[in-house]
């Protein structure tokens, strides 16, 4: 066995895979430069190259590859929103999650579980209500759920919280998880492929502006310049764009989760309270995940803190009180770029050749693939397509919000 | 337990407070453009390094400034409202 292993190590017959490349040189320009390697940036770069034939692009990931946000989300995928806008976009994400496998040719462990959000009040009942009406309105599968239809979806959950019973549910049956790490390797691979340079532990520092043009990008491993630039850095979003002189309106805050250690199956969708601040679903790997709402204060740290997640467990205690035996086995934190109406920033910005993909928050994840596929049509075109348009920096200055703080408040 | 230290009621743990934002300039919406008064309303610096805040003790309802440091996670000194003069506004 042992030799059998090394003499087949030892060949060359069968060499290691090199599936993402090694840093390359910089070189002096690029047609497109996008700042940040997490899946936004991974998912522009492929969309530029394999549908519009935009190759000469360099990805900037300070870091390493979809080490920020991206490593660190929850991973639920859904498009129960309120505003038809937003339901619209992601549901187009969505569909696109859910070939995605077959589209990269990578096991993205895509997994349909179903979402049910629960309600404790009849306000809450009524907001879930209507999201399920305009869900429905726009194509999208939505239910109401009853008490015993809910008892009868998940038996171990506990719907009698004292103080705050569980009334009623939106059942959004084709919400899905999926493996954060390939979404971001996937997209990074096949954008290599096709010509793409990833350029990891490459930082930009500054960016040099000249008749509302970006002329030069200068980062640690030298100076470069660029037709367009676009900035995909989540958490940085402010920090990169006043580089460009720019200000957002994005507050950054830490977002912390959490998972047990694993367990025999026996949650199959994800369930999830804004109520309790509170949301859970199985990983494949049998780890309870468990994340919530945001820190109390604006910060650029990772940190933990003993107070979150004591929330988080009490919270999560109240709906499935058996697994007050559970240990936690991993906690981390990751930085959100907030906006007011919890809903994204893409498009143009006011500096001609620079564009925006920022503004993702805690509800980034499930739109990597649509903010890649649209942002790289917009950018090719230099027209922002309809799909993403209401999207824009601009809509700040019409007060057109498209308001998304009900349907994102439990922070996934 | 991090631990803010209230001008009023001393070193107290930090859930007993609340975080208002950045001390900024406030804009006379009566005189103000469209656009001064939409970036007033929306934008934010979001400052990564040290930045002047209000804060408020809520079991008490005190209101005092504090000044943290976004990137490391220190708060650096906090001060009861001075009666009169600038309170220290970033544009
Ligand atoms: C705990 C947690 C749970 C979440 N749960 C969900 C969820 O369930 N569903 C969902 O849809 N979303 C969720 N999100 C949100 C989601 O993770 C993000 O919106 C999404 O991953 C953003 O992807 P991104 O590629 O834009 O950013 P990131 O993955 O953060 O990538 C940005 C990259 O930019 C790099 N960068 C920053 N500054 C520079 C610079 N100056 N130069 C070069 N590179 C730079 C960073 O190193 C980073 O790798 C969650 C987030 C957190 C923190």
């Amino acid at each position: 066995m042992v030799f059998a292993l090394l003499k087949y190590g030892m060949t060359g017959r069968y060499p290691a895979r090199q599936e993402i490349p090694l840093t390359p040189e910089l070189q002096p320009h690029y047609d497109v430069v996008i700042i940040g390697g997490g899946g936004h940036g991974a998912s522009l770069a492929y969309h530029l190259a394999k549908n519009h034939n935009i190759r000469n692009v360099a990805i900037l990931e300070k870091g390493y590859l979809g080490g920020g946000n991206t490593a660190r989300n929850t991973t639920v995928i859904r498009s129960n929103y309120t505003d038809q806008r937003s339901i619209k976009f992601y549901a187009k994400s969505l569909r696109l999650y859910e070939s995605l496998s077959n589209e990269l040719d990578y096991n993205m462990m895509y997994s349909r579980r179903g979402q049910l959000t629960l309600s404790h009040s009849d306000g809450v009942s009524r907001s879930l209500r209507l999201r399920a009406d305009a869900g429905v309105f726009c194509g999208e599968a939505n239910e109401i759920l009853d008490r015993k239809q809910i008892k009868d979806l998940v038996p171990s959950l506990n719907l009698d919280i004292k103080g705050m019973p569980i009334l009623s549910g939106l059942w959004h049956k084709n919400a899905a998880i999926a493996r954060h790490d390939a979404v971001v390797w996937g997209y990074a691979i096949r954008a290599c492929e096709r010509g793409v340079e990833l350029h990891q532990r490459t930082e930009v520092l500054g960016m040099d502006v000249a008749n509302n043009k970006v002329t030069r990008v200068r980062t640690n491993r030298g100076d470069i310049s660029a037709g367009l630039v676009v900035q995909c850095v989540a958490g940085y979003s402010s920090v990169v764009a006043k580089m460009v002189g720019l200000k957002l309106p994005i507050r950054s805050y830490p977002l912390q989760a959490m998972v047990t250690h694993p367990v025999k199956p026996f949650l199959d969708p994800m369930v999830s309270s804004t109520a309790l601040h509170c949301y859970i679903s199985q990983s494949a790997r049998g780890e309870l995940v468990i994340g919530g709402g945001s820190d109390p204060y604006e910060l650029y740290n990772t940190r933990s803190t003993l107070e979150l997640k004591e929330g988080l467990a009490a919270s999560a205690l109240e709906l499935f009180p058996f697994i007050g035996e559970l240990k936690v086995l991993r906690q981390w934190a990751g930085i959100t770029d907030m906006t007011p109406d919890y809903s994204p920033i893409m498009g143009q910005s006011p500096i001609s050749n620079y564009w925006l993909d920022a503004g993702w928050g805690t509800w980034g994840f499930k739109a990597t693939p649509a903010s890649g596929y649209f942002m790289a049509q917009a950018m090719a075109n230099n027209r922002v397509p309809d799909e993403i348009r209401p999207f824009q920096l601009e809509r700040f200055d019409r007060f057109d919000l498209v308001n998304e703080m009900g349907a994102t408040a439990a922070s996934h | 337990m991090k631990i803010m230290t209230c001008p009023l009621n001393g070193p107290r743990n930090i859930t007993e407070f609340q975080c208002h934002g950045e001390v900024h300039h406030e804009v006379d919406p009566t005189t103000a453009s469209d656009k001064e008064w939409s970036d007033y309303l929306w934008m934010s610096n979001n400052t990564a390094g040290v930045v002047r805040e209000w804060w408020c003790h809520t079991p008490s309802n005190y209101w005092f400034l504090a000044e943290r440091n976004t990137v490391t996670d220190e708060i650096l000194a906090t001060f009861a409202v001075p009666a009169d003069g600038p309170l220290g506004e970033v544009k």
